[in-house]
């Protein structure tokens, strides 16, 4: 909620410092962000509601069930495929882990769904595709699938 | 017809939604919940930054942002994309607008890779509680390893990718 009231007040200092500059152009600023709101609710709305759906249905003791401390690498699965779909907060995630964690999951696999959890995003692919194109969508959430696998390997080795 | 395509997967989950509540009243309520939350954080994020995006795109000129992050900008952008990605707020949704409008004004593919990289790995206020549950360890493995490999990733698409093409989705139209 601070970090709204932060943003507002600073998109409103800006609007009016611009507004006091060029009314044409504060004019312009404002259609264009309007524009890319239309364009982008259907989408975040949906996104929304699958946060919901998803969040209902995987409760921590459901995850920490299929990701225990002996899942090994099939946990890790589960866990890549738990976090490419759902979507969470990111300021949720950590503390979710922790909580994960001490129920009895094991680090790598926690490491990998929250990992995830950031940074693939099977629900928000159509909303990237319409601004970057499909390759690109695809191609920038496989390489950060990738990167949370190759994240997982090194804490496994390192911290375990 | 057009609008009602354009909602198509909302409404589609909005009747998964409704299933579920037949199925299990109280899991479809807690759904709802979620929802309704998730809507009202969206409602505080995205429309200041979406008014950010649009001053951006009038006053910066294409010329000052290829100078600090085109793909000759080097190490500036680098820097740019990194701290544009680290004192982000919100989820990754909010960042596709502002790295559709930066590759549009010419900022470079592989910096682009790299703030939408920096943005799902090393955010400021999430790494507060990265820190306080996993520790200091983690936390450095985490995020060097995630900029390091978003780095690499983003010289391998500038490779793979044409930015014309990139830029020709452009969301600030009216639909």
């Amino acid at each position: 909620m601070i970090n709204g009231v932060i943003l507002y007040a600073i998109a409103l200092v800006l609007l009016s410092i611009s507004y006091t500059k060029d009314r044409q152009k504060t004019k312009g600023a404002l259609l264009k962000a309007w524009n890319m709101f239309r364009n982008v609710l259907p989408d975040v709305l949906a996104i929304m509601l699958f946060v919901g759906l998803s969040l209902s249905i995987l409760t921590p003791s459901f995850i920490s069930s299929m990701v225990g401390e002996q899942s090994g690498i099939m946990g890790v699965i589960y866990s890549s495929f738990i976090g490419s779909i759902a979507l969470i907060p990111s300021f949720v995630v950590f503390p979710l882990g922790a909580a994960l964690v001490h129920n009895g999951a094991g680090l790598p696999q926690v490491a990998t769904l929250m990992s995830t959890l950031m940074a693939v995003g099977i629900t928000s692919i159509p909303m990237e595709q319409k601004m970057f194109g499909r390759s690109f969508a695809y191609s920038r959430n496989a390489s950060a699938l990738v990167m949370s696998l190759l994240f997982s390997l090194i804490v496994w080795v390192v911290m375990t | 017809m057009k609008e009602i395509k354009k909602y198509r997967f909302f409404i589609l989950l909005v009747i998964g939604l409704i299933v579920l509540t037949f199925i299990n009243r109280e899991m479809g309520w807690k759904a709802f919940r979620l929802t309704g939350n998730s809507i009202v954080n969206m409602l505080v994020l995205l429309p200041p930054v979406l008014i950010f995006v649009g001053l951006l795109d009038k006053w910066v000129e294409k010329e000052t942002l290829i100078k600090y992050m085109g793909s000759e900008s080097g190490f500036y952008g680098v820097l740019f994309s990194l701290l544009m990605g680290v004192v982000a707020a919100g989820p990754l949704y909010v960042a596709f607008p502002i790295a559709a409008l930066l590759l549009k004004k010419g900022a470079g593919i592989r910096y682009i890779v790299f703030f939408l990289g920096a943005w799902t790995t090393a955010k400021l206020p999430v790494l507060v509680y990265e820190f306080s549950s996993f520790g200091a360890r983690f936390t450095l493995i985490h995020i060097g390893f995630g900029l390091v490999f978003f780095y690499v990733m983003g010289l391998i698409f500038e490779k793979f990718f044409d930015h014309r093409q990139l830029v020709k989705l452009d969301i600030t139209e009216e639909a």
